[in-house]
């Protein structure tokens, strides 16, 4: 299992209920639907990872967060609101953080860190938008239309009053590594947040 | 006429017709005395009887789902694109029923069967029947047939709303509902649509109150112009100009009301075969439980109160260009799903060809529903 589903797989309990944003071809809902007795459900907007989802017995829904956002889901009608390496693609993150939010207790997201030392580096030396395992993309295809460093997210949550329960810094392997710990927005690749509302315990 | 039968076709089959004489009491009051169905079967039911799935029928569909009856059949049972050997719904592996349901006209009772009380056609006698009716004359079926628990029930348009009623009046004995291209209530548009075609049924002259079995005659004129207006609802705008254009049969203008364009002319061809072939009071019948169809209605207008009945998981697909049953339906069933945290699965297929998409096998869609149906096998063993 990808060491950052590994590491998100620890924070859900037993039979929590769990929305997945942007679940992809549904592997970690399916881990937790037969680890954890979770439930819940994946939104997903790529054909081939829904009949994937499908084909697993993920529940998941075709749905756009961008243009139908997630006014179809009741307030905290969920134990966690998982986003993993999608929060950078969406038109307005600090919304989607918001709703995350108010559909469930507490949020884990993840996202690429756009100030790694590899990044910061390619742009200084080469003038050009940086390119990498974790964003391999050209500046004019890229899905991930909000990059951001892990120090902009966090003040954006200090500014939404949004509690950071934990964070977890890995490289591009995922891998759990010393270096990214001392100094994660220089040498982190990407980021595991798991938040909360202040006033949520 | 084939000449050799497809590969992935089910082949020759032969219907079957299920006598019932224990009285079924309907949501009118009233209660059939005894009634027969008429049904056809595909592949075979396993041991333990997990593997059967119901295919449940639209409007002015029938029994004949899959397969030919003989080498002579112009085309297969209606939905043979998704029921066969390695298609969707497989037969390798499935046991498929498929059903006339109650009040239809292609050998199950209905209102152009003889009432055993009178020895004459139902006609107008007939009581209404609505979508929970077929859904308890369905179990009673499966109770014959010794299924206790279907793996799936499946069913587009009308047939939708037959899987979604199953989940909420027998919760225990389906495991899976297929809704596809389907409604959790008509609006008051779909409505209209209907009682337009009613209109011009019970307004022919030859209808005779519904009793033209009678009178040696048939109300071939209003079914045709209901069939026509129905028909237009089942296909897109864009289809119908893929299809028709302004192409004209002849070269010009002939200034007159002939059918001069293409698309006239095809409905009216359309509409003629199906007055043909498709009892008058059977349509009536069956628009009027479409009409009926509200199951939040008992819930105070409240869908997900009405659907925290369910056990089963759902799937729910919509195409883009249905304007009969838009997504946006389909989203509102999903969305009570949700709400009442049922397991439920969504996607809207993008196709050209209105509500009749679902007929259609395209790529997109035929992958999504083998993905979903490979699951349910999986899970019962088949």
């Amino acid at each position: 299992m990808r060491p950052d589903l590994e590491i998100i797989q620890q924070w859900i309990k037993p039979g929590h209920h769990v929305l997945d944003l942007g679940c992809g071809d549904g592997t970690l809902l399916d881990y937790l639907q037969r680890e954890r007795q979770a439930t819940g459900f994946g939104l997903e907007i790529n054909p081939d990872h829904i009949t994937t989802c499908m084909s697993k017995g993920v529940a998941v829904i075709e749905q756009n967060l961008d243009t139908q956002g997630l006014d179809n889901f009741d307030d905290g009608m969920f134990d966690v609101v998982l986003m993993t390496q999608a929060l950078q693609a969406v038109r307005r993150p600090d919304k989607v953080l918001d709703e995350m939010l108010r559909l469930g207790r507490e949020g884990i997201v993840t996202f690429p860190n756009f100030a790694h030392w590899r990044l910061r580096w390619g742009l200084a030396l080469s003038g050009r938008m940086p390119e990498s395992e974790a964003l391999p993309y050209k500046w004019y295809n890229t899905p991930n239309i909000r990059l951001c460093t892990f120090k902009d997210f966090e003040a954006l949550c200090r500014q939404k009053g949004i509690r950071i329960k934990s964070r977890r810094v890995v490289d591009g392997q995922h891998q759990n590594s010393w270096s990214a710990r001392l100094w994660p927005n220089l040498l982190g690749e990407i980021a595991i947040y798991r938040i909360t509302r202040e006033n949520e315990q | 006429m084939p000449d050799s039968l497809p590969a992935d076709s089910v082949g020759i089959v032969t219907p079957q017709s299920y006598h019932f004489d224990t009285p079924i009491e309907l949501a009118c009051g009233q209660s059939l005395g005894s009634y027969d169905l008429v049904v056809e079967t595909y592949g075979e039911l396993n041991a333990d009887a997990s593997n059967a799935v119901l295919i449940c029928h639209a409007l002015s569909g029938h029994h004949h789902a899959a397969g030919y009856h003989s080498m002579e059949d112009r085309k297969p049972g209606w939905w043979d694109s998704c029921i066969g050997p390695g298609k969707p719904i497989d037969t390798n592996r499935f046991f498929v029923v498929s059903l006339n349901n109650l009040g239809g006209c292609h050998g199950s009772t209905g209102p152009s069967s003889d009432n055993p009380e009178t020895g004459k056609p139902y006609g107008p006698e007939f009581p209404v029947i609505t979508v929970s009716d077929w859904v308890k004359s369905q179990a009673l079926l499966a109770d014959r047939l010794g299924i206790e628990c279907w793996a799936a029930v499946v069913g587009g348009s009308l047939g939708g709303m037959q899987a979604l009623q199953w989940s909420l009046d027998y919760p225990d004995r389906l495991r899976h509902a297929v809704v596809i291209a389907s409604t959790p209530r008509l609006t008051a548009q779909n409505i209209a649509f209907n009682e337009v075609a009613r209109q011009a049924i019970t307004s022919d002259r030859e209808f005779h109150g519904g009793r033209y079995y009678d009178f040696d005659t048939l109300p071939r004129r209003g079914l045709m112009l209901a069939r026509m207006v129905g028909h237009i609802t089942y296909l897109s705008d864009a289809s119908m100009g893929e299809k028709f254009g302004r192409e004209l049969r002849e070269e010009a203008y002939k200034f007159g009301y002939d059918a001069e364009f293409q698309v006239e002319s095809y409905l009216r061809y359309q509409g003629e075969r199906f007055s043909e072939s498709f009892d008058a009071n059977t349509y009536l019948l069956m628009t009027r439980a479409l009409d009926y169809f509200d199951p939040a209605y008992e819930h105070g207008g409240d869908l997900s109160r009405a659907i925290a009945a369910a056990t089963c998981e759902f799937m729910v697909l919509s195409f883009s260009t249905d304007w009969r049953f838009t997504p946006q339906r389909s989203e509102e069933m999903v969305n009570a799903m949700i709400s009442a945290r049922k397991k439920v699965s969504y996607a809207e297929i993008d196709a050209p060809w209105g509500h009749d998409a679902f007929l259609i096998p395209t790529p997109r869609y035929t992958d999504i529903f083998t993905a979903y149906m490979d699951r349910v096998a999986r899970e019962v063993g088949a």
